[in-house]
């Protein structure tokens, strides 16, 4: 069962052992400056999306220090309210629209979907660069509307403060989300196209690796949710330059009814930030445990129940503002409902961890530190959408914690495990072991010691977005201020020694972590039509396309290839394993 | 493998024309899907407006010129057609009837564009349009009526952002056809790559098809409002 992927070459054509140069790859196939920024390889694009968004990180990074260094005192330590203000608006603006919502499905999603089903390139590669360049646009404006003094409104833009009262750079920092959200729009709907239409022959939907399944519903509420809040932040454009609009209270508009519109794309869009980690975490899990992933239709499923029913809850950031006692009832149940397949995930991952063969590198680190944040953010969600305890919660440091638990503790933490994962086969280099799996502790351990205190100031009542606060919550505020210090130390780490593999670090093999995925088929780094020999042809369940290596991810001795022939793999003759079973017929 | 299927038109990174055509039509299907989330924010808010104030939006549309209204559903609906007859040309690979049908659309895109343009300047000249600029006497009118005039101006703002939008989406659908006139005229379109034409007919018809629901919206609203009140 282990021989699933084969090419119609035979023999003759097997790739040769690695040589000591590395052959010509996606990366140095040309160097000009050009190369890269009219490439339209979804590989150097996936780079370019790295790039960008880890700028970006620090930025919000940044952002997030200030706020939590002011927060040290009671009356604010080091900058005016006003600054506070445009300080926190800084952190959500840059992190949501600029690095959690593209960080996987633009990185990730763009350098590895193709590989992981079997064909050369997105669907649309020139969208694909396309969708980049409006990214950078969208981004620009946003640093402008920050650099040229802030926004002060907080990142969900309510009127009429951002229409009317708001005296801070609300236009540029809008546009730039406007923008943005459509260089969204092009990855989701490039990415659904390639995995409709570009599989290769015998990768059918039940074989798709997990993290194309969680990408795929994170394509489909890009695409329909996206428009919504861009035709939502053009009414506050057209209002704010016009003086009027549809949201304007003095000509009978309705402010709620633009969170309605704001939400109905924001709610889904925590769901376009967090399925792309659990994505990540399908893949990491079943490697790392040396296991076939447990209920794999499951977890397939519960990626689009979470995409559907995620679309259908948004009015519980509202239940303090107005609705009505019936609509909050029902988008309370809905609220709870959208726990059921996320629970789904979270069983099936235990599972799958259940009797493997465990080994802790810094991706499987960061993938158990996923689920856990992941299961205590899941689970203060329903205390949130429990409708008696939200209007003790809302709008405090409770919901603070609990998002950042989520957002944080589970898509940073899946996206470090994706670029720990994976980044043997985008660089072609191994990193330090040791300093990774320091900064997998470090990150975890700062976490904890950064939100857990929110969730008790929250509980006790300390609002959110206030610059100033009771003196009794300051030791909690200064738990919480030297634990995102031990997370700022965490995130650098990477920086370093992951620039540092790039010059210093080991060559990596096609396959260093033994992983059964199809893309670790290709060399490291890829070649630039991603595999060697096309075209693909897979026969076997999900997570069985490995070649040379069996279900317990022993390597076998012969090099992939080699011994490849596909007539001796006609029938039964895989090699026997202790979960041997019969294979289709290849070729 | 490949190669029998080989043609100019064929991309490199997909097997054959047949993957090519298939994805460049899901594409422009699934990017329609996030047109009509866009407008439906807009039809979403309007609709809810539209519940709670519905006088003052019939008496604001009955202010509206159906004329030009009407003209211009006649050329978009026109267009539609020469678009579809445009891709049945490329179909047959009839050079000269694929770039006439095309001019067409475009001129008849224009035409809705240009009266657009006298409506637009007939509103201004009315100040029949939201905010400071609002006109007295039909803000007295509404008065006497027993209407608000502020809710009025409310629909003037779906009037003018409606239309609008869509007013840019009728200039990028005409840069799109001229484009393909160019590309047929060069004779980038052979007739196995008819396609190319067809998902702009997709995006055209779209256009099209959120006109056919503004016109009633915005401007039959109105219509029988001076009968009934």
């Amino acid at each position: 069962m282990s021989i699933a992927v084969t090419s119609h070459s035979g023999p003759a054509a097997a790739p040769p052992p690695e040589p000591p140069t590395p052959p010509v790859n996606y990366l140095n196939v040309s160097h000009t400056i050009w190369s890269w920024l009219f490439t339209v390889d979804h590989k150097r694009i996936g780079i370019l999306y790295l790039v960008s968004i880890s700028i970006f990180f620090v930025a919000g990074g940044a952002a997030a220090g200030i706020v939590r260094l002011n927060l040290l005192q009671p009356d604010g330590a080091i900058v005016s309210e006003d600054a506070y203000n445009r300080a926190f608006t800084a952190h959500g603006v840059l992190m949501l629209f600029f690095f959690l919502i593209p960080a996987v499905p633009a990185v990730f999603g763009n350098f590895f979907i193709p590989m992981m089903i079997g064909t050369k390139d997105l669907a649309f590669p020139k969208l694909n660069i396309a969708s980049w360049y409006v990214f950078m646009i969208g981004a620009v404006c946003a640093v402008w509307a920050v650099l040229a003094g802030g926004i002060d409104t907080g990142w969900t833009l309510y009127p009429p403060y951002s229409t009317r009262a708001s005296q801070s750079n609300v236009i540029p920092g809008v546009m730039g989300a406007f923008i943005s959200g459509f260089s969204s729009i092009m990855t989701g709907l490039n990415i659904m196209v390639t995995v409709h239409k570009m599989r290769a022959p015998g990768m059918t939907w039940g074989r798709l690796p997990l993290f194309v399944w969680a990408l795929y519903a994170t394509s489909l509420i890009q695409l329909l949710a996206t428009p919504v809040v861009a035709i939502s932040l053009v009414l506050i454009m057209v209002e704010r330059v016009a003086g009027i609009g549809i949201f304007d209270p003095t000509i009978g508009g309705d402010p709620v009814l633009f969170q309605h519109l704001f939400w109905f794309y924001s709610h889904p869009a925590v769901y376009i930030m967090i399925l792309p980690g659990m994505g990540v975490i399908s893949e990491v899990l079943t490697c790392f445990s040396r296991k076939n992933i447990f209920g794999y239709h499951a977890i397939a499923w519960s990626s689009v129940g979470i995409a559907v029913v995620g679309f259908l809850l948004w009015a519980h950031h509202m239940f303090v503002a107005g609705i009505s006692f019936y609509a909050a009832l029902l988008f309370s149940l809905l609220s709870m409902l959208v726990a059921v397949p996320s629970a789904i995930k979270v069983f099936n991952w235990v599972a799958t961890l259940y009797r493997g063969s465990i080994t802790y590198q810094a991706p499987m680190l960061f993938s158990l530190g996923f689920v856990v944040l992941f299961i205590v953010g899941g689970l203060t969600g329903l205390f949130l959408a429990t409708l008696g305890t939200d209007i003790h919660l809302h709008d405090t440091y409770f919901v603070v914690a609990h998002f950042h638990f989520v957002m944080v503790g589970g898509m940073v933490m899946g996206y470090f495990a994706a670029l720990h994962f994976w980044w043997p086969k985008m660089t072609g280099r191994m990193y330090s072991d040791w300093w990774s799996r320091m900064a997998a502790a470090i990150i975890i351990f700062g976490f904890f010691i950064t939100f857990i205190p929110q969730f008790v100031m929250g509980y006790h009542g300390m609002p959110r977005r206030y610059p100033n606060y009771p003196a009794e919550f300051q030791f909690l505020n200064v738990m919480s201020t030297a634990g995102a210090s031990i997370l700022g130390i965490g995130y650098l780490m990477p920086a370093v020694y992951l620039t540092l593999s790039l010059f210093f670090g080991k060559r990596a093999t096609a396959n260093p972590w033994s992983a059964t995925g199809l893309e670790w088929q290709c060399p490291s780094p890829p070649v630039v039509h991603n595999f060697e020999h096309m075209p693909l042809v897979v026969v076997c369940g999900p997570y069985e396309y490995a070649l040379g290596v069996d279900q317990l991810g022993r390597g076998l001795p012969e090099p992939p290839g080699s011994q490849d022939d596909p007539a001796h793999r006609d029938g039964v003759t895989g090699p026997a394993g202790p979960m041997h079973k019969e294979t289709e017929v290849v070729g | 493998m490949s190669a029998s299927t080989h043609s100019p038109v064929l991309k490199h990174h997909f097997e054959d024309l047949g993957q090519q055509h298939a994805c460049e039509r899901l594409g422009m299907w699934m990017f329609l899907a996030t047109e009509i989330l866009f407008f439906g924010g807009l039809f979403g808010a309007y609709t809810v407006y539209r519940l709670w104030y519905p006088h003052e939006f019939e008496f604001a549309s009955s202010h509206l010129n159906r004329v030009f209204a009407t003209v211009n559903t006649m050329f978009l609906i026109t267009s539609s057609l020469t678009m579809t007859l445009a891709i049945r040309s490329a179909k047959l690979g009839d050079k000269g009837a694929l770039v006439r049908n095309l001019l067409i659309t475009a001129a008849l895109a224009t035409a809705f564009m240009v009266v657009k343009g006298f409506e637009y300047a007939e509103d201004f000249h009315e100040h029949l349009v939201p905010g400071p600029g609002f006109s007295a006497d039909i803000g007295k009118e509404a008065s006497d009526k027993g209407l608000d005039p502020g809710k009025v101006q409310l629909f003037l703002c779906f009037y003018y952002v409606m239309t609008g939008i869509h007013g840019i989406h009728i200039i990028i659908g005409i840069g799109c056809i001229l484009w393909l006139v160019w590309e047929a005229w060069r004779g980038a379109i052979p007739p196995e790559n008819y396609s190319t034409v067809e998902v702009v007919s997709l995006y055209w018809h779209l256009v099209d098809a959120i006109w056919l629901f503004l016109m009633p919206l915005l401007y039959l609203a109105g219509a029988g409002y001076g009968a009934h009140h």
